[in-house]
């Protein structure tokens, strides 16, 4: 049972914030790739940039990046201004593009090592480092392979690695799970989740695949055209999507009866009962699942009903709201109008 | 909190209005820490690359092939010349690599040929490919500047035309020595040098100009069909345009001096346009001390001269113009490049 919304509360309002995006846009030409964002993400918290493609989840991060300029408002990533001070927010930052591409005919390590050069890392740490991150991500067999003959999962595992390597604050995932195997996409978010509890580090990842997001992000951000239009965490994501504020209860028992039907129909709250009718009950010890739409959280009273009635509960659940739902409730409509003006 | 003690500092830094520029902040980092700049890791790592790759093993092939078959029938020619008492006894070391028996090119035709064609190869997909390959973001998402990576890619590669076309013309100059037994004076050796100089700076220019269609073009294949379009414009219709122009446009010869000279020199200056003409002048002044000017002469200019090889420092005078020419082409084409490219967009893919 999941019925706790109330402690949904942002606890990261105590926290230091790490990146701090204001009213940053970015026009194209005639398009607004992102509009108006605000955004602020705080140290050790993993946050789903959630959105569907074409969104604008690239532009944005490029933006944070220095790697684009916002044609108005601004952004702080470990209070650095990406416009003036790229370079100081690129030694911190480790950004894996979607698609994170590498240098074929070189071997794993050999990529690794070139990305810690250029971040100025010794050689021999260097090494040592690339080494253990290969170790860490699970390709201490493939150590001395070129990367030509990776798997698309073992890309995107060397692409962790290869983020890693500068010893990052903040580590930027652009579609990380992007077209490997539901158990690579498993064992991927599992580092990643892992990384960030260890580590310490702060972790934004944006995708479009609701399902591994919820699995490992504090906070999920909705992305639409170029606007935010929701963000927290899945519950609370869920009650502000619920803006009829019905709540609905699904239970399953065993010994329907009329008294049974009754009681919840009368319920309090209960606008609408979704079960067996009392015509259809032909004997007492019928098996039988209902659905209850409430204007609030009844589930423990209706087990109480359920009891008292003389009737054995089976199950009971508060229906969440799932990603999915929310998904399609906020972006039906968005991706057909971005599809057919596809990003230049 | 424990980021209280940290904030100060870089508050004050971003705030402080007499910061050092970020170029000096990366400088100053340079210092406290030993070791190789992000530049210098990037050349490294181009040179790498090219040295190991196909594309240039091929090149590499050929031009050692042309060269080779160059000084040999350089060297017949000099042995049939001197036999016979028809050469010209000067300057005979610099002549192997201007003279020809007439079957193969000569060793400064050959450069001037397929020297492009080096440069070219070696940059049509510095940076699409990259971009394609999504490596492109990967590599600006590191603490390097963006112009760096263009000039890394252009510092790797013209490193590299360097060491080869110095290496050819050692040796050509060294098999030479040991097939006409003629030893060089130090003021041949000079102006080998300078002409293998010239040689990498013309080459610099078609590498930069390569460069710059793989800004500007997506795809490798339309990147290197235009150098290759523009290097055979240069190379052979060009000519031909200005010969057709010339005909069309010239004086009648029984005009005034001034208006014969004023359309000679408007021709001369049209030809100048050309990358290949202003190569083919610079390297006929250095391996031929024989070329007093490069422009028309009046007779009146000519009486009184005494027809002798000019020094080498009156000779690097004449191809001045030429050399700082070459090189301001490829500084156009560099300046053309870091615009495009600073204003480009990184994204993995297109």
């Amino acid at each position: 049972m999941e019925t706790s919304i109330q402690e949904a509360v942002p606890v990261t309002e105590q926290l230091e914030p790490i990146i701090e995006l204001k009213r940053l846009t970015k026009r194209y030409d005639t398009q607004v790739a992102v509009n108006g964002l605000n955004l602020t993400i705080s140290r050790g918290e993993v946050f789903g940039l959630l959105g569907p493609n074409g969104a604008g989840k690239t532009t944005t991060i490029l933006m944070m990046l220095g790697l684009t300029e916002p044609t108005s408002g601004s952004a702080r990533i470990c209070g650095l201004d990406p416009v003036r001070q790229a370079l100081q927010i690129k030694r911190r930052v480790g950004y894996m593009p979607d698609d994170v591409g590498f240098y074929e005919d070189r071997t794993a390590i050999d990529n690794l090592m070139l990305t810690a050069r250029l971040n100025r890392i010794p050689s021999a740490e260097g090494i040592a480092r690339a080494q253990e991150l290969l170790e860490l991500v699970g390709l201490k067999d493939a150590v001395n392979k070129k990367v030509g003959a990776f798997s698309r999962g073992m890309r995107q595992r060397l692409g962790i690695a290869d983020v890693l390597i500068k010893r990052p604050e903040v580590v930027i995932l652009d579609e990380p799970t992007l077209g490997i195997d539901p158990e690579g996409v498993r064992e991927l978010l599992k580092l990643i989740s892992d990384l960030s509890r260890k580590e310490k580090i702060t972790v934004l990842l944006s995708s479009h695949h609701l399902h591994q997001v919820q699995q490992i992000c504090d906070r999920v951000g909705l992305f639409v055209r170029g606007e935010l239009i929701a963000s927290g965490d899945i519950e609370s994501l869920a009650e502000q999507l619920d803006d009829e504020g019905t709540v609905t209860v699904e239970l399953e028992a065993e010994g329907w009866s009329e008294d049974l039907i009754h009681r919840l129909t009368n319920l309090s709250g209960v606008i609408s009962y979704h079960g067996p009718q009392s015509h259809e009950l032909v004997h007492n010890s019928i098996t039988a699942s209902a659905t209850l739409i409430c204007s609030r959280d009844l589930s423990s009273e209706a087990a109480l009903e359920i009891i008292q009635s003389g009737a054995r509960l089976n199950a009971i659940s508060r229906k969440q709201y799932g990603l999915d739902d929310i998904y399609h409730r906020y972006f039906e409509g968005g991706e057909r109008g971005e599809r057919s003006s596809s990003k230049s | 909190m424990n980021e209280a003690a940290a904030s100060p500092n870089w508050l004050k830094r971003i705030f402080t209005g007499n910061q050092p520029s970020l170029r000096k902040q990366a400088r100053l980092e340079k210092t406290s820490v030993r070791t190789t700049s992000p530049f210098w890791v990037m050349v490294q790592k181009e040179f790498g690359d090219h040295m190991r790759s196909w594309r240039f093993i091929i090149l590499i092939a050929i031009i050692a092939l042309a060269c080779i078959g160059s000084i040999y029938t350089a060297v017949t020619a000099l042995r049939d010349g001197v036999k016979s008492q028809q050469a010209d006894n000067n300057f005979l070391f610099l002549q192997m690599f201007t003279v020809s028996d007439g079957t193969l090119p000569t060793f400064v035709t050959f450069v001037s040929f397929l020297g492009p064609l080096v440069g070219i190869a070696l940059g049509f997909d510095a940076v699409n490919t990259e971009r394609n390959k999504g490596t492109l973001s990967r590599l600006l998402s590191q603490p390097i500047y963006r112009d760096d990576f263009i000039l890394a890619k252009f510092t790797a590669s013209l490193l590299l035309v360097a060491v080869v076309l110095y290496s050819l013309g050692f040796l050509v100059m060294g098999l030479g020595l040991f097939t006409i037994g003629y030893p060089p004076t130090p003021e041949e050796v000079m102006r080998v040098i300078l002409f293998l100089f010239v040689a990498t700076v013309y080459v610099g220019f078609w590498l930069n100009l390569a460069i710059l269609f793989s800004i500007r073009f997506r795809q490798a294949a339309t990147s290197a069909l235009s150098g290759i379009a523009l290097w055979l414009f240069f190379t052979i219709f060009y000519s031909m345009l200005v010969g057709i122009i010339e005909k069309a446009t010239a004086p009648d010869a029984s005009s005034a001096l001034s208006i014969l000279l004023r359309h000679a020199n408007r021709m001369l200056l049209l030809n100048r346009l050309s990358p290949a003409y202003l190569f083919s002048e610079a390297t006929s002044t250095l391996l031929t001390p024989g070329v007093r000017s490069l422009g028309p002469l009046t007779t009146a200019q000519v009486i009184g001269a005494i027809s002798s090889p000019l020094s080498l420092m009156q000779s690097i005078l004449l191809s001045w113009p030429q050399l700082v020419g070459l090189i301001a082409a490829t500084m156009i084409c560099f300046g053309i490049s870091y615009v495009l490219f600073m204003r480009q967009e990184v994204r993995s893919k297109g």
